[in-house]
């Protein structure tokens, strides 16, 4: 900084107004536009716009290669009769809500475990997070060997434990397949949960359940009545993004089943991706991804507000 | 710390200190081994096995020979004792491999340092430049945030194609910063505000620019948050699979995730060698970068939950 103090306070002669443009250079609102132009311009060009773009087209018939015309309401009037649309809501909340209680029951669990005084406890907590930072594609591949019809490692182990007989067929029965894509799902998203819960368990201070326990308090008064509610507001955070990224889950499935067998396994995103890129059908497949929308703004306020309204039952201001 | 220690010290500390290093212990003293084994490390074990099992079992296939991976009557499928690289070199001479992993580089690394420079500009000017409606503008960045990719890849498709970017490593290099900005923006904002304002008021007044502020103090103070900025958005798009599968269709642009899914499932039943060297060579640079900036990572994750 010495050079900048340096320069500045040569001989001054006497001062000046200052003009406009060198009061528009310290001016706030304008040095912050600028500020804002380069995130702004990629928000709106590609975030912003095609928000609305998709919106637009579920009301009209565009085609790959052919800019629809406005036809209102039919594509939804078409889903609306559309029996694999339903499935696909059906299998979407199925694939959401089991997903995300067991994540979130196991992730909770898993934290509590290594917050408990460990030996290696950093090491513990980054081998914890390799599932999370492998791509999913790559570790849904690895499942899908797992799940193989003829030699999937998990038959081969039961069947030589004695507990079944013949092969499991996991992505070919339509249960099945339901069931594995949801522990797919399930392994993939413990660790963010599980990590995320850690970081906000160490902030809660051990002489809370010092003084818990030397109240008589059980392991399980402790964890109801101090840890749990000093976390939900994190909980709340993190169950949110659980949910908008179980919900919209495109990858697994597409790696596992493609949606089928016979489309117990399609999900909104991925029905709309085979509807809109692989049949061409660009407005109904619009009209798919913007009837998730209400989903997930459903899900959004109800994770945010069932869960935060804690934090200001603790006395604390909201945000 | 043994047990007698900590309750020493637990006793003689001031019970406001809430330092989680010195009494993390806590009452452990009051637990037998045993019984610790039970509630803690058995648990904790079983779930590490099952997390880490996958990963062992894509490298045990990686290396497998052929014969070995489809009879899992007569070799134990858990091991081998003849190990083999055939599969990666399939995978590096006989592939484009080593093309789609470039392409996957030049992608995640472009697009990661456009977001990174817009997100501190951005996030610089909402929390220090504090312009009318800053507030709403870090609202609205947040709300970008929980737009997913699942809903805009049809209408950006549109987008892309009419820009012209259709195929082109450009159509993932600009929207990929549409997933990274307002993550990256809302990490480093709440670095930003940990920074003591009272050093740009001296440069302030100093004479120094908005611009030489952010540049020469700012920043150098904020690397921390930079460098986990950085690591978790260049994992984002090295994960990033649904817009490469729709914004690429020739086989020599494509990234590895798209590429190892459409490329290498053919009918072979012997494909399954190469699938497994391919997932882990793709994901191997990640699980590097990641061992050495864990601690980076983890402040990225859990900070822009927090914030």
């Amino acid at each position: 900084m010495a050079d900048i103090a340096l320069g500045q306070s040569g001989p001054k002669p006497v001062p000046r107004e200052a003009t406009a443009w060198e009061r528009l250079q310290v001016n706030r609102d304008w040095l912050g536009f600028w500020f804002m132009v380069p995130a702004a311009a990629f928000l709106i060009l590609f975030l912003a716009y095609p928000l609305g773009l998709g919106v637009w087209l579920s009301f009209t018939d565009a085609k790959i290669g052919r800019s629809g015309e406005f036809i209102g309401l039919e594509n939804y009037a078409w889903l609306w009769d559309d029996s694999v649309f339903w499935l696909s809501i059906f299998n979407t909340l199925l694939y959401t809500s089991v997903a995300s209680v067991v994540k979130f029951a196991i992730g909770l669990y898993l934290a509590l475990l290594l917050n408990e005084n460990l030996p290696f406890k950093a090491l513990l907590r980054a081998v914890v997070l390799i599932p999370f930072i492998v791509p999913t594609v790559l570790s849904a591949i690895a499942f899908w060997w797992i799940y193989d019809a003829q030699f999937s490692i998990i038959s081969w182990s039961l069947r030589h434990l004695g507990l079944i007989s013949t092969n499991i067929d996991f992505l070919g029965d339509m249960w099945n397949a339901r069931w594995s894509v949801i522990v797919a799902n399930i392994w993939r998203g413990i660790p963010f949960i599980a990590i995320t819960l850690l970081a906000g368990l160490q902030t809660v201070a051990p002489s809370l359940h010092e003084a818990a326990t030397i109240d008589g308090a059980t392991r399980w008064q402790i964890f109801r009545y101090i840890t749990f509610p000093l976390l939900t507001p994190i909980i709340a955070v993190v169950m949110t993004f659980s949910v908008l990224f179980t919900f919209t889950d495109f990858q697994l499935i597409w790696v596992l089943t493609r949606g089928g067998p016979v489309n117990a396994t399609q999900l909104m995103a991925t029905l709309s991706y085979q509807r809109a890129i692989l049949s061409g059908h660009l407005g109904e497949g619009a009209a798919i991804s913007t009837a998730m929308i209400p989903f997930l703004v459903g899900a959004i306020l109800l994770s945010w507000f069932g869960l935060q309204r804690r934090k200001w039952q603790q006395g604390e201001s909201n945000d | 710390m043994t047990e007698t220690q900590t309750l020493a010290s637990a006793r003689a500390k001031p019970a406001a200190t809430t330092s989680r290093r010195d009494d993390s212990a806590g009452l452990g003293y009051l637990e037998s081994l045993p019984a610790r084994v039970v509630r803690v490390y058995i648990p904790l074990a079983i779930i590490l096995v099952v997390l880490l099992f996958p990963f062992y079992w894509m490298a045990l296939t990686a290396i497998k020979p052929d014969e070995q991976l489809l009879d899992l009557d007569r070799y134990s499928p858990f091991w081998t004792w003849n190990p083999t690289f055939k599969h990666f070199h399939k995978l590096l001479f006989e592939t484009q491999y080593p093309l789609w992993l470039w392409n996957t580089m030049l992608v995640a690394i472009c697009a990661t340092v456009l977001s990174i420079v817009a997100s501190v500009l951005a996030a610089y000017a909402i929390v220090r430049l504090r312009f009318k409606g800053a507030q709403w503008v870090g609202g609205a960045i947040f709300l970008a945030y929980l737009v997913p990719p699942s809903i805009l890849f049809i209408p950006l498709s549109s987008v892309v194609f009419q820009y012209g970017l259709f195929d082109t490593p450009f159509a993932l290099i600009l929207t990929y910063p549409t997933i990274l900005i307002p993550f990256s923006t809302w990490l480093l904002m709440g670095y930003f505000k940990t920074i003591p304002f009272e050093l740009e008021e001296c440069a302030l007044i100093d004479g120094a620019s908005r611009w030489q502020i952010l540049i020469q103090i700012v920043l150098p103070l904020a690397i921390p948050g930079l460098i986990s900025a950085f690591i978790f958005c260049f994992t984002l798009c090295w994960n990033e699979f649904i817009y490469a599968l729709t914004f690429l269709s020739s086989t020599q642009n494509k990234t590895v995730p798209v590429a190892i899914v459409n490329e290498f499932v053919d009918g072979d039943i012997y494909r399954w060698g190469s699938l497994m060297a391919g997932a882990l060579a793709g994901s191997l640079p990640l699980v590097i970068l990641y061992a050495f900036f864990v601690e980076h990572y983890v402040t990225a994750m859990t900070g822009a939950v927090k914030e």
